[in-house]
Order: structure tokens, then C-alpha cells, then sequence
């Protein structure tokens, strides 16, 4: 945390400087207005020299005043925004080079709270939290100071009187807990509700459910009205309370200090400055205790978002790493075995050898293993045993920029960034011109529905496509890669969401694209793989059989099995 | 906003009351200044320290009647805020139900939600908070200068150049940044997608080698939040400085006229005092208002969105026709010309369908994704209205049905696999509550589930988390194909709902359906050509209009698109499929 901070130590610095000036200054005014008001005791008993004096005095230190706090608020706006930038950013780069294991484990709702709302707590809740501590340890400081200087009797009444105010705001405060947290429950149960009906309000509507979905919501409607009343009650008290034992303190500080201004102990100007301070005197400790609470908070989210961008990233690419510049399409997968968790062994001495513009098709059930494969060649994961060697060289011996280069992706969730349509296919080659563009889209399908959106190919679509439908966005995630085809080919489930005929034109389009290239097709239709020159059969992580449709289907093993199911009736 | 507001009748005496004692409360504070000026004119200029105690004791009355005021004025704020939203919550909810699909196709359901919950807390702290305050501050401001005129006129004249200039600084400032911060929360939301994109799209990111360039957006959009966060700081940031010179200068200014007011004999030293300190109050509750009339936009604006709901009425209108009298031989739907487009949009998605259904048939629904086949059977729920043409159900307008008896005709499988929070049997009952055990246990055997719900430990009495995320994507398509069952509709649609299923599974499952007794009229909408076609009459549906109808052989001879797709399920000469 203090590595970001560091950055802007002038600022700081700064800043503290502007507080102490600012509150030294404002405490500082009450007792020039109690001076003034002693120069001016009554009819013909006025010291206009005096008063003008002070009042000048007053003036010029109220402009300082004034302006220290504003370059103070300045300097912390600059810290506070300037160290979220920078440690959005960070985390940002860090999530680039996170490996995959932490990207598919953590839930990215997760992450993204931890960037975005988590540093944003942090900013309002540590770095403003503590100037505001700042000026209110210093506030109350400089009051008792203050104070003491003018009348220690009087001063020693105050400190005896204030924690009672601050044990009425807690008394509250601990009393109100309860409901608010039965508040949040009730509500947590009625958001709950609301998500899940209104959130399916067709269906509820289907089966006449409405009436039924009234009453269990006008049911919790009525317990947290119950409990809200109590809780909101209940916990405006705070307010009416405190300021009431203000007054007391008030009041007692006006008898205790006009009796002894009687005695002459006191000046009523020096009244006049108590009566102000015991008046502002409790708010910091108010703040205060708010202060911490939100402190204490900020603190817990610091340190999820620096356990973000301390996260391990992946395994760094070795020095002599070599660049694939022209691979030749051969992948031998050698004695590979890997798993997610160590407890769990998924794959186990898997080997494969497949060769220049060979078509590889993976089938088997749910599960089995078919996504880990292409996680492995697209070494998203190590292997945990063995090797995949690609052209030759060891995967891990390779960057990984000119390895993914040399594979063209289609998966089978669709992901399109927010951007035109255009940026999104450009995506693996950004210099294409325009005839290339439409080319690639008419050879996949794509052109027909583009041109006619509003915008054709500029029509900005929103971040994960849309109202886009599923098989379109297929068709465009297909475009990109025909786009830049490269040397090796990775299909998974790539037609999934396209209706059979078109997927039968694109199958088409794929063919042409697949001449002379390795492609790696993973698809639950087996109709579409049929022609495939090697099909590996998994279950279980193990490729179970292999060979091509003609001889697995004489095999009359797990993918005649597979097969045949299509066609029960 | 205002038509809201008439729930607050119910509340009416809360509602005035509130506001009324919380004035109170600040005219006791009002008094406090005088106070103070006597003691020091009167107690400690006569050295009289019985008046002394005598004040003090006044003062402590003020402040015991004051909290007194104050915390009824909270109670009955609090009972108004929080009975108005609960009325409005439950009577926006009843709306919610009456609406059909177009308004909540219009509404959206994110939108919905919102509504009913982030929305509602948003208006319920706005009231209470105007309830409380909205009188409150003014009162205090001009009360104070009020007073100050009552002290002395002369000198009280600062106020009158104060409480202006005081007004512009806070309420320009505030009127400045309300859409400054509209912007900052813009650009964040960019950051936020930013980040969200870059998660959710790592795989493709990466194997396009995008890292670097995902970076430099990433670095520009920061860049554009930080500028605006700084500006709109750099505004806000001169409130609290301009205030505090503002109002010490009226403190000056107000010393200096005071001074010579003392001199002349006008006014006391102690009424000097009394001056200075209602100018303190005054600031306190300027910005006190100023953060109340944030929040009161905010309610406003969330208050207004609100309104929105309850002012779109549902755009169907149901008829009385509860049972009609049908003769077996009549068919029990027809479709004739029917055209339907959903609102807004410029083309006709169904045109010109015309097509008869008999009771007890079995119709296959296929065709290309966008093809309309969902938006068919909508129609034939009449969860929309065609938009031309005319759908007669059992020889009557589907229009004339009253709405409770059209659902209970009607048993739907959604596309969209839901259940719902509760037990098995909970989701089962969904139809009809007090449905017999056999009928559950029928719906079951039918729906190809009892099997599985058998095998849970707890059976019928498991319960379904969320979204159902207990159970696999099969097995939640038949319980969904279960709760439809129950009932005995007349008409069963299922939309797509054997995807996740096996073959052979799907295949049983039809058997299953074609042996109920009474036999309904099933809709099947299916991609497979398997499911379809041992139906009693497929309708082929290509770009929203009809293909072909007719059987499997008949089309397969017939009908250019059928074959088209069902050789590209089963290519020709592909082994035999018999």
C-alpha cells in the first residue's frame, strides 16, 4: 500500500502540512471573535481601534484558512484518484499474466468487485479516511489546548460531559445492530424472491402462478416492514440524542462559565470562544468513530486487491525461449499427464502423433476430457508429465505469443469484446483491408446478416455481443479466424449454436480452410466429423479408441455405441 | 413522481406531523442564542447568579423538549417512509403480474428488478429524509436571520446579503457536480466492462496475443476517469473553503456593524453574541440541505422510474369464455393467415401462417434458429396477440378466453430450463396446488424423472437451490417437462425442451407422451429431426414462414427445406438409420 502512496509523498506531505495549518487556523478564530466581543462591552465603552484590529487579523487568517483546506482537499483528490489509477492498472497488467488455474477458479465476479469496487472502498474509506482522522485527532487536540488556555475548570467539565454523548451513540448504535442485521436478512430473502420470480415473470405468467407469487411476496413484504420501522426508528435516535447531550454540556459550560465570569475568572469574550468550542467539540469524536469502522473496512479490501497483484503469475517464458516462425504443422503429444487439482488425476500417459495437415476429431461424453486437450496445445495449462511438442520444439521451450499464433481458436462460448463488429474481427490481423474482411465474412456466413445491421460492419456491439443471437455470434468468432487463418486449427464445438443447414455451409467453408492445414475439432454432432482422418474417442481423461469413422465403427466399441444413439427412435 | 405519491394518504396524519414537530425542534434551538445573550447581559452584567441557574435550567428544558419533539417527529417520519414503501412495493409487484410479454419484453428484467429493490430503497430513505429535513433547514436559515432581525435590524442586515451569496456557492456547486458525478460513474462503468471483458475473454485474448494492446485501452480508460475525477474533485473540494471564508465574513462584517450598534446603545454585548452564533447555525444546515436535495433528486429520479411501471398497462385484454362445449371433431386450433412482428420492430417475423390442428394430435414444430418457430407457439398460448389473422381455439377467438382458464388449458415446457427455489414438489405444484399425489407421480413416470427424484434420498421432498444448479441440464428439462404435466392441460407445448436429453431417452419420453390418457394436443419444437418425425403433422417453418406441412414421408418428398435439414443430420447413405 505505502509503495503507492510513495509515489506522491510531496502531496502528502503536503496535504498533512495544509491540515495542521487549516486546523490550528479555524480553532484559532473563536477566540479572536471572544477578543472582539470584549472590546465591545457597551454604550459609549467600544475600542474601535482594538476591534478593527482583530477583525483585519481574522480576515486574513480566515482567507489562509480558506485556502489551506483547499489545497489540502486538492492534494488528496490527487493521491486518492492518482493511487487508484495506478493500482487498477496494476492489477490490470497482473491479470494479464495470471495463469489460467487462477483465471477459471475464481469466480470473475469476484475479481472484478476486487478492482472495481474494492479499490474504490479503499480510496474513500483509507485515503480520505485518513485525513479525516488527521484533522479530527488534531481538532480535538488543539480544542482541549485551547480550552485548557483559557479556563482549565471549565475545561475539565467538558472532557467528564463528552463521553456521555459518546455512550449514548454507542448504546444506540449496539442496540439498532440486531435489527439492522434481521433487516438485511428479511431483505436479502425479498431480493431473492424478486430475483427469482420477476426474474422468470414469463414463466410465472405461464402457469397462472401470479396470485401464489403475491402472497409469498406480500408475506415478506409485511415481516420486513415490520422489522424496518424498528430498525430506521430506532437508529435515527442517534442523531436527536447526541445533540441533546450537547446541549447539557452547553448549557452546563454557559452556568459554570457566566458564574464564573461573575467572579471575574473569565471575560465574556473568553465565554463566547468556550461556549463555540463546547459547541464543535463532539462532532470529531462522531466522526471519528465512523471513521474507523470505514477504516477497518478499507483495510480488508487493501489487502484483496494487493493479494490480486501479488498473485503468482504464470510460469515466465525462458530466456532462449525460440520464436515458431514457420511451423510445419506436426504435434506429438508424448506421454502427456495432467490434472486440475492433485487430488484428482484426469489425464494419464496420453500420446498422440499427428502430422501435417492431418483433421483430428475429438468425441466422447461430457467431461471427458476434450476441452483439457485444447487447454494443453494452447498451453492456457502445463503439463504435468510429459511434453507436446509442436514442429518439434518442446511447447514450454517456445513464447507462448508465437505458439498461440500459430493456432486459429473458435470456442464453443462465443466471446466478442465490446467494440465494432469490424475490431472484432480484425482481431488477429490487424492490417487487413476491407476486401479481406468481407471475403473471410461471405466465407463463413457471416456477410448476409452483418450487412444488414444498422451500421453493417461499424455497428458497435456491446461487450459479450448483445442482442446478437448465439449462432451469430458463432458465425463471427468463425470470420476472425478465417480472417488470419493460421498454419493449425483448434474447433471447439465451433458450430455448436448454428442451425444444421448453415452449419453445413460452414462445414463447407471449413474444409476449403482446412486443406493442408492440422485442425483440432472437438463436436457432439458426429455427422459433422465423419470425414476426419484420426478420431480420438475419450472418456474419462484416457483416449479410449482411435482410428478413422469406417474403422471405429467395426470395432463396434464406445463410438459405435456413441453413434448409433443418434438414431434410437 | 406525484401520482406516487397519493399512496402517502394513508399517512397523511404521519406526514404532517412529522415535518411539524421537527419545526419545533428547531424553533427551540432558535431560542438558545437569546438565552445566552440575557445570561451574559442580565446574569453576568447584574451579577446576578439566581438569574444564572434560572437560564441554565431553561436551557436544559429547551434541549429536553427538543429531543422530545425530535423523536416523534423520527418516529412518525420512519412510519411513513417505511409503511409508503411497502404499500408501494406490493402494489408495483401486483402490477408486475398483470403485465403480459410485450410490456415485459419492453421492460426487461434487469430493469424489473431494479425497480422492486435498489429503486424502492432509494425513495424510502428520500421521504424520510424529506420528511425530517426538508422543512428542518430552511426553518433554521431563515428563522435565524429571522431572529437576528428581532435582535436588531441594522446589524442583521449582513444576513441578508449572506444567505444569498451562501445559496449560489452551495447549490451552484452541487448543481455542477450532480452531472459531473453522472460522468464519472460513466467512465467507471467502461472500466468495469473493460475489466469484466478481459476475464471473460481471456482465452481468445491471449491466443490472439492481444495482451499488450488490451493494456493500452485499459491505461487510456483510467486515464479518462481519473481527469474527471479530479475535476469534479477539484470543484467539490472549494465548497467547504468558500463557505467557511463566506461565513466568517459575514462574522466580520457582522462585528464591525455590531460594534458601532454596541456604541450607540442600541444593542447589548450579549445581543452581539447572539447575533454572531445564529450566523454559525446557519452554514450547518445550508449544507445540510444542499446533501438533502442530492438525495431528493436521487428519489425523484428513482421515483419517476417507478411511476414508469405502474403507468404501462398491460396491452391484452382477456375475455369471460371459461369451458366451451366443443364436438370431438372440430379441430381444436386453427390458424388462419396469421402474422405476427413484435412491437417496434419493422419486419413481420410470422406471415401469413395457416394451419389446423385436431384434438389429441401430436405437431412437430422445425425449422432454422430465427426460423419463428418460438414465437408459433407464444401465439398459441397467446402469450402476444397475432398481429393479423385470427387463432380460434375449440372454434372460439383465443381472444374471448378468460386468462385463468387459457393457462390452465395450456401446459408449457419453456426453452429456458428454470426452477424455482423450494422442493421438487414445491416446482411440481406450480400448475395446480392441491394436486393428487398420483398426478405428481403420473408427471413424473410420464417426464422420464421418477427415476432419478427416486434416487435422491429425499425424493419428491429435495430441494431445488437456485436456478435448480443441483441438477444436471437433462434432468431439470424433465422436471420442467413434469410440472407442465401436472394439470392435464389440453394443449402441451414443449419448446425445445428435449435438447439436453439423450436419444434414447428423448425417445421414450415422446412414447411416454403419446400414451397419455387424456391425450393432449402436443406441440413439439425440436432442431433434431429425430424428434419430429413420427409427429402427426410437422410444420416446416423457413424465415418465419411455413415450408411445408405435412408427415415425414410427405415432406421428405415434398418439401426442399425439410430434406435440406434432415440430411444434414443424417447424411444420406450415412449407415443405416433405420
Amino acid at each position: 500500500m505505502l509503495q503507492y502512496i510513495r509515489h506522491y509523498h510531496v502531496f502528502l506531505i503536503l496535504s498533512v502540512l495544509c491540515a495542521a495549518i487549516f486546523v490550528a487556523l479555524t480553532l484559532y478564530n473563536p477566540i479572536l471573535i471572544g477578543n472582539a466581543v470584549d472590546q465591545i462591552i457597551g454604550k459609549g465603552k467600544v475600542d474601535y481601534a482594538a476591534v478593527s484590529l482583530i477583525l483585519v487579523k481574522m480576515a486574513v487568517l480566515t482567507v489562509i484558512a480558506g485556502a489551506a483546506e483547499w489545497l489540502m482537499n486538492i492534494c488528496n483528490n490527487k493521491i486518492s484518484y492518482n493511487v487508484i489509477r495506478d493500482m487498477r492498472r496494476d492489477a490490470f497488467e497482473r491479470l494479464q499474466i495470471l495463469p489460467f488455474p487462477y483465471i477459471d477458479s475464481h469466480p470473475h465476479g469476484e475479481i472484478v468487485s476486487r478492482v472495481i469496487a474494492d479499490v474504490d472502498q479503499l480510496s474513500e474509506g483509507l485515503l480520505m479516511g485518513f485525513t479525516q482522522l488527521f484533522t479530527g485527532v488534531l481538532t480535538i487536540v488543539g480544542t482541549l489546548l485551547f480550552m485548557f488556555s483559557i479556563n482549565p475548570a471549565i475545561t475539565i467539565l467538558v472532557v467528564v460531559l463528552t463521553p456521555v454523548s459518546l455512550m449514548a451513540a454507542a448504546f444506540i448504535a449496539s442496540r439498532t445492530y440486531s435489527m439492522f442485521q434481521k433487516q438485511s436478512k428479511i431483505r436479502g430473502e425479498q431480493t431473492a424472491l424478486i430475483e427469482e420470480m420477476l426474474g422468470n415473470q414469463k414463466i410465472v405468467k405461464a402457469f397462472a402462478y401470479e396470485k401464489e407469487s403475491q402472497k409469498r411476496f406480500d408475506e415478506i413484504n409485511d415481516r420486513l416492514t415490520d422489522c424496518s420501522l424498528k430498525a430506521t426508528f430506532f437508529s435515527s435516535l442517534t442523531n436527536p440524542t447526541t445533540r441533546f447531550v450537547n446541549a447539557l454540556v452547553y448549557a452546563a459550560v454557559g452556568i459554570f462559565g457566566a458564574v464564573s465570569a461573575i467572579r471575574g475568572r473569565i471575560s465574556v469574550g473568553r465565554l463566547v470562544s468556550f461556549l463555540s468550542y463546547a459547541n464543535q467539540y463532539t462532532k470529531p469524536f462522531n466522526e471519528i468513530s465512523g471513521v474507523i469502522t470505514e477504516l477497518q473496512n478499507s483495510l480488508a479490501c487493501a489487502d484483496r486487491i494487493l493479494e490480486l497483484i501479488r498473485e503468482t503469475p504464470e510460469v515466465p517464458e525462458k530466456e532462449d525461449a525460440a520464436v515458431l516462425t514457420e511451423p510445419d504443422g506436426s504435434v506429438c503429444i508424448d506421454h502427456v499427464s495432467f490434472s486440475y487439482n492433485p487430488q484428482q488425476q484426469l489425464m494419464e500417459d496420453v500420446n498422440l502423433n499427428v502430422s501435417r495437415g492431418q483433421r483430428v476429431a475429438i468425441v466422447g461424453p461430457t467431461g471427458c476430457g476434450k476441452s483439457t486437450l485444447i487447454n494443453l496445445l494452447m498451453r492456457f495449462y502445463d503439463v504435468r508429465d510429459g511434453a507436446i511438442r509442436v514442429s518439434g520444439y518442446d511447447v514450454r521451450d517456445l513464447t507462448r505469443k508465437s505458439l498461440r499464433c500459430a493456432y486459429g481458436m473458435v470456442l464453443q462460448e462465443t466471446w466478442l469484446k465490446s467494440g465494432t463488429i469490424r475490431e472484432n474481427i480484425i482481431m488477429g490481423k490487424p492490417q487487413a483491408t476491407e476486401e479481406e474482411i468481407i471475403e473471410a465474412a461471405k466465407a463463413s456466413h457471416a456477410h448476409s446478416f452483418i450487412r444488414r445491421l444498422p451500421e453493417g460492419y461499424d455497428t458497435v456491439i456491446s461487450e459479450d455481443g448483445g442482442n446478437l443471437s448465439q449462432g451469430q455470434k458463432q458465425l463471427l468468432c468463425i470470420t476472425r479466424v478465417m480472417l488470419c487463418l493460421p498454419p493449425m486449427l483448434i474447433l471447439d464445438e465451433a458450430t455448436s449454436s448454428i442451425d444444421t443447414r448453415t452449419e453445413q455451409k460452414v462445414q463447407n467453408a471449413f474444409a476449403v480452410m482446412m486443406k493442408g492445414r492440422t485442425s483440432f475439432i472437438v463436436a457432439h454432432r458426429l455427422s459433422t466429423i465423419q470425414e476426419a482422418d484420426v478420431i480420438l474417442v475419450m472418456k474419462n481423461g484416457q483416449i479410449i479408441e482411435q482410428g478413422n469413422h469406417e474403422s471405429l465403427m467395426q470395432k463396434n466399441g464406445f463410438y459405435t455405441r456413441l453413434y448409433n444413439s443418434q438414431f434410437v427412435n | 413522481m406525484r401520482k406516487l405519491l397519493t399512496y402517502l394518504k394513508d399517512y397523511r396524519k404521519e406526514s404532517i406531523l412529522a415535518p411539524l414537530f421537527k419545526m419545533l425542534e428547531a424553533s427551540f434551538e432558535l431560542f438558545i442564542p437569546l438565552v445566552v445573550a440575557s445570561i451574559i447581559d442580565k446574569g453576568i452584567g447584574g451579577s446576578d447568579k439566581a438569574y444564572i441557574y434560572r437560564m441554565g435550567l431553561v436551557m436544559i428544558l429547551l434541549g429536553v423538549i427538543g429531543l422530545a419533539c425530535s423523536v416523534t417527529a423520527q418516529y412518525f417520519s420512519a412510519k411513513a417512509a417505511v409503511g409508503f414503501t411497502a404499500k408501494v412495493k406490493s402494489e408495483l409487484y401486483r402490477h408486475i403480474q398483470s403485465l403480459s410479454y410485450t410490456e415485459l419484453d419492453q421492460l426487461g428484467t434487469s430493469a424489473l428488478i431494479t425497480r422492486m429493490t435498489s429503486d424502492m430503497n432509494q425513495v424510502q430513505t428520500g421521504i424520510n429524509l424529506t420528511l425530517r429535513l426538508l422543512l428542518r433547514s430552511p426553518f433554521v436559515v431563515f428563522g435565524a436571520m429571522i431572529m437576528a432581525f428581532t435582535v436588531n435590524a441594522k446589524a442583521a442586515f449582513v444576513f441578508v446579503v449572506i444567505i444569498p451569496l451562501l445559496c449560489v456557492v452551495v447549490f451552484g456547486i452541487m448543481l455542477f457536480n450532480i452531472p459531473m458525478y453522472r460522468k464519472v460513474q460513466g467512465r467507471l462503468d467502461r472500466v468495469l466492462e473493460l475489466t469484466r471483458e478481459n476475464l471473460t475473454g481471456a482465452r481468445v485474448l491471449r491466443a490472439f496475443n492481444k495482451q499488450n494492446d488490451e493494456i493500452g485501452r485499459y491505461r487510456e480508460s483510467t486515464e479518462e476517469l481519473n481527469k474527471v475525477q479530479m475535476l469534479a474533485g477539484r470543484v467539490s473540494g472549494l465548497m467547504n473553503p468558500v463557505t467557511y471564508v463566506i461565513i466568517n465574513g459575514g462574522i466580520i462584517a457582522l462585528i464591525w456593524s455590531g460594534a458601532i450598534q454596541v456604541d450607540q446603545g442600541s444593542i447589548s454585548q450579549g445581543q452581539l453574541t447572539a447575533l454572531v452564533n445564529y450566523m454559525s447555525q446557519i452554514l450547518v444546515e445550508l449544507i445540510k440541505m444542499a446533501n438533502l436535495i442530492i438525495s431528493i433528486t436521487k428519489a425523484v429520479a428513482c421515483g419517476n422510474r417507478i411511476q414508469a411501471v405502474f403507468d404501462l398497462k398491460s396491452s391484452m385484454e382477456y375475455g369471460t369464455l371459461r369451458n366451451p362445449h366443443t364436438d370431438q371433431t372440430s379441430p381444436i386450433l386453427t390458424f388462419q393467415n396469421v402474422g405476427f412482428r413484435y412491437p417496434g420492430a419493422s419486419e413481420e417475423l410470422l406471415s401469413d401462417l395457416s394451419f389446423t390442428v385436431n384434438d389429441g394430435e401430436m405437431v412437430g414444430i422445425i425449422g432454422g434458429t430465427g426460423a419463428g418457430k418460438t414465437a408459433l407457439v407464444d401465439l398459441v398460448a397467446r402469450f402476444y396477440d397475432a398481429t393479423r389473422g385470427e387463432i380460434r381455439l375449440m372454434g372460439h377467438d383465443i381472444r374471448d378466453y378468460e386468462e385463468k382458464s387459457l393457462r390452465q388449458m395450456i401446459g408449457i415446457v419453456p426453452q429456458n430450463v428454470m426452477l424455482f427455489q423450494g422442493t421438487i414438489e414445491d416446482n411440481l405444484r406450480w400448475r395446480k396446488k392441491d394436486a393428487a399425489s398420483e398426478e405428481i407421480d403420473r408427471a413424473l413416470e410420464i417426464s422420464q424423472a421418477k427415476e432419478f427424484v427416486q434416487r435422491r434420498p429425499k425424493g419428491l421432498q429435495t430441494w431445488i437451490r437456485q436456478g435448480g444448479k443441483n441438477f444436471s441440464g437433462g434432468q431439470k428439462q424433465r422436471l420442467t417437462i413434469a410440472r407442465a404435466i401436472v394439470g392435464n392441460p389440453k394443449i402441451l407445448i414443449l419448446d425445445d425442451s428435449a435438447s439436453a436429453l439423450d436419444f434414447a431417452t428423448d425417445a421414450k419420453l415422446r412414447m411416454a407422451l403419446r400414451g397419455m390418457k387424456p391425450a393432449p394436443t402436443v406441440f413439439l419444437v425440436s432442431q433434431r429431426a429425430s424428434s419430429v418425425r413420427y409427429a402427426n403433422k410437422i410444420i416446416v417453418l423457413d424465415d418465419g414462414a411455413v415450408a411445408g406441412i405435412g408427415t415425414h414421408n410427405e415432406l421428405l418428398k415434398s418439401c426442399p427445406v425439410y430434406q435440406e435439414i434432415y440430411y444434414s443430420q443424417f447424411p444420406k447413405g450415412g449407415g443405416d438409420h433405420r
